[in-house]
């Protein structure tokens, strides 16, 4: 799966991915295992029950409050130096884009990871401004290398195995057939170093956005990120709306938090403050920092009462690495951005619903995503909301409308659905699956269930010794 | 103690041994059981499937059939889980009725250790080696984690330690029919990881179907029994004191 499909072809996706390429789900399947082992070691070192509810509180506060706490963000970074721009919509985020391009004739662009650029489609914008673009983050190299997108909010090769990556390095940087991680590593180090020392500009997303001192906050691990936005001379940052958090002290709790439901660590390796452009007495920093503020969809998802709790994610994946569902294909099989639980909640309001389908339905309701969700979103809930919604616009399947309703009739007619019960004791499945999808569907994968010989309504007509 | 078995509509079709097993628990137990006439369907097929209207007829049914009975147990965590979480917001214009109902609403294995406060029922069990799967529903909707787990056990039987014993089946209602390459992959997982037992067992009649359909399709697995059935085979082993 080159992962550059749609929503809408997800169940064929995902049955490529099933099917064809059986190494996926298990570099996936052991991926998310260890991720979920060492989120449940780091939970089990804090009062986690009490972090997250500070963290669903902070942040639901925030998002009640975003107007006011936009204009603060905007004010304080205007203070301290940096270039404010607001994208309603995506086209409008490049185009502010392609203005630096021009303004800077930026010839060259390295990259820190950040899964709004993927969503906005910069990578492509560039190449198409004939702009050479460099992803620095190590798992986000080995997808550009690849040609394809990210498969995980967190570990962009989550659907990778270390032999995979190891062909890889081979292939592009002569690294040895059987090279260590350390060896792959040192030549990725190498090859990048050059990259970050030739760009004309850098450009990041953000974890947080203080408004109270106009801070940008990024967390990482292989400091790539440290040295994509304060390298290159003009640094630009996209910042989702919904990353605002209110005073620069909630970072502690924000910080450990997504760090923990995300790696299991108490603070990832790096963690930068950008704080403006550097001032006449620094040595290092950009000479230029544009703060890019990204709508997409995000307001719509805001005005939805019963949509909008998906607007505190901290993009932290942890309702990925426990989704059975995803752990069967990783993430290229959504055909998008954003993929899992998470994903699924937020895809109505960023690509609309039509476009979005079935997404939300890609999900057993299981409710593991819900446990263990760093600011408490209310996941299944939200899947549900968008599955009504989508009866309401009269989005399903009308075998299901059809089916669905005649049911309802029966149930609430038990002669009805008794007789019902009868016909399915005397209907051999085969032959209804013929008829009707929903059977061929159980029966494709399954063998057919053996109906009781008598309803246990029957047996207690008889009497039960 | 007058109690009301709501058999559901799986239970009533494809698990009537099994419901018929917790009647003769349920009443060696002590408890005089009965069966709501026109009974059928909890709604919860068409509330997952987004069609709010049709589960709330379904809803509004199974409320009045239900009126009247001092303890409603299912022998399944999911339909128990619908009417305990969801009926009360559902059906909004009634919602003493509901909330009543939610409160003496309970997953078979619940009602003994948390009602009856039962937790040995026999020896019919020993050197059974058991594997127990979690059905979502009941674990993260209602919160029964230990007292299936108990009973087993207070019946002789070892449950055996099994990874992916608290993941999804991938049954999931319409989503197995739906997505089904997906959901079987789900149901492969558990197979894959499932040890050496006798039999599998869980509180779900949609659990069960979805994981033995898998393993007879796969063409090999081991025997799944409904809980009740288990159960009651602990108790007939003979008593304890």
């Amino acid at each position: 799966m080159s992962g550059h499909g749609t929503p809408n072809r997800y169940r064929q996706q995902a049955t490529h991915t099933i099917r064809d390429e059986p190494y996926v789900r298990e570099s996936v399947l052991s991926g998310t295992d260890r991720a979920n082992d060492h989120r449940n070691h780091a939970y089990a070192e804090i009062d986690a029950d009490r972090w997250r509810d500070w963290g669903r509180d902070a942040k639901t506060h925030t998002l009640t409050n975003l107007d006011r706490y936009l204009e603060e963000a905007e004010r304080n970074l205007e203070a301290n130096g940096v270039r404010v721009h607001w994208a309603e919509t995506a086209a409008d985020a490049l185009t502010v884009l392609r203005g630096i391009v021009r303004e800077h004739d930026v010839r060259s662009v390295v990259k820190a990871k950040s899964m709004l650029t993927e969503e906005l489609g910069v990578n492509e914008h560039l190449e198409r401004l004939n702009v050479r673009v460099r992803e620095t983050d190590l798992g986000e190299y080995i997808v550009q290398i690849m040609g394809e997108p990210p498969s995980h909010i967190v570990a962009p090769v989550m659907h990778l195995s270390l032999d995979d990556c190891r062909q890889i390095f081979q292939q592009v940087l002569g690294t040895p057939r059987h090279g260590t991680p350390e060896e792959l590593v040192a030549a990725a180090r190498k090859a990048l170093r050059q990259e970050f020392l030739a760009a004309d500009l850098g450009i990041s997303g953000g974890n947080f956005l203080v408004a109270e001192t106009g801070t940008v906050a990024l967390i990482e691990n292989e400091g790539n990120i440290r040295l994509s936005t304060s390298l290159p001379r003009v640094h630009v940052a996209f910042v989702g709306i919904e990353k605002l958090i209110p005073r620069f002290e909630d970072l502690a709790g924000f910080i450990q938090l997504t760090a923990r439901a995300a790696t299991g660590q108490p603070i990832g390796n790096y963690v930068s403050f950008i704080q403006g452009p550097k001032k006449d007495d620094e040595v290092d920093g950009p000479e230029e920092v544009h703060v890019v503020l990204v709508d997409n969809g995000r307001t719509t998802l805001l005005a939805d009462e019963a949509a909008w709790e998906a607007l505190r994610c901290v993009r932290c994946g942890a309702c990925l690495n426990i989704c059975p569902v995803y752990r069967q294909t990783g993430g290229h099989a959504y055909g998008w951005t954003y993929s899992g639980p998470i994903g699924a909640i937020i895809a109505p309001g960023i690509l609309g619903l039509e476009e979005a389908l079935p997404l939300p339905f890609a999900s057993s309701l299981c409710g593991a995503c819900a446990d263990v969700c760093p600011v408490r979103i209310p996941i299944p809930e939200l899947l549900l909301h968008w599955r009504e919604r989508a009866v309401e616009e009269g989005l399903t399947p009308l075998t299901e409308r059809v089916g669905l309703e005649a049911y309802t009739r029966a149930a609430t007619h038990p002669l009805l659905f008794r007789a019902g019960g009868t016909l399915l004791r005397r209907t051999p499945w085969q032959l209804g699956g013929t008829a009707l999808p929903i059977l061929k569907g159980w029966t494709q994968e399954r063998t057919t269930p053996e109906p009781s010989p008598k309803s246990f309504q029957a047996l207690w007509k008889e009497g039960i010794e | 103690m007058r109690v009301s078995l709501f058999a559901t509509c799986l239970g009533d079709q494809f698990y009537a041994d099994a419901c018929a097993d917790a009647v003769r628990l349920l009443r060696h137990l002590g408890a005089e059981v009965d069966v709501p006439a026109g009974q059928t369907c909890c709604g919860q097929p068409a509330y997952n499937a987004g069609r709010r209207v049709d589960a709330q007829a379904m809803a509004r049914h199974t409320s009045k059939v239900l009126d009247g009975s001092d303890y409603v147990v299912l022998p399944s965590g999911s339909c128990a889980g619908m009417i305990r979480c969801f009926y009360p917001e559902l059906l909004v214009g009634d919602g003493a009725r509901a909330h009543a109902l939610a409160q003496r609403t309970f997953e078979l294995s619940q009602f003994v250790v948390e009602v009856l406060g039962v937790q040995r029922l026999g020896d019919g069990l020993s050197g059974s080696t058991v594997g127990y799967h979690h059905s979502c529903h009941a674990l993260r909707e209602l919160g029964v984690r230990e007292a299936p787990l108990e009973l087993l056990a207070g019946c002789g039987a070892a449950v055996v330690d099994w990874p992916a014993a608290e993941e999804c089946c991938g049954f999931g209602g319409l989503f197995s029919a739906k997505l089904p390459e997906v959901s079987a992959a789900m149901a492969d997982r558990k197979l894959d990881t499932l040890p050496e037992v006798d039999f599998v067992t869980s509180t779900d009649g949609g659990c069960l179907m979805q994981l033995s359909g898998r393993a007879g399709k796969r063409g090999r697995g081991p025997v799944f029994r409904h809980l009740a059935s288990a159960l009651w085979q602990g108790v007939q082993g003979g008593v304890r004191a």
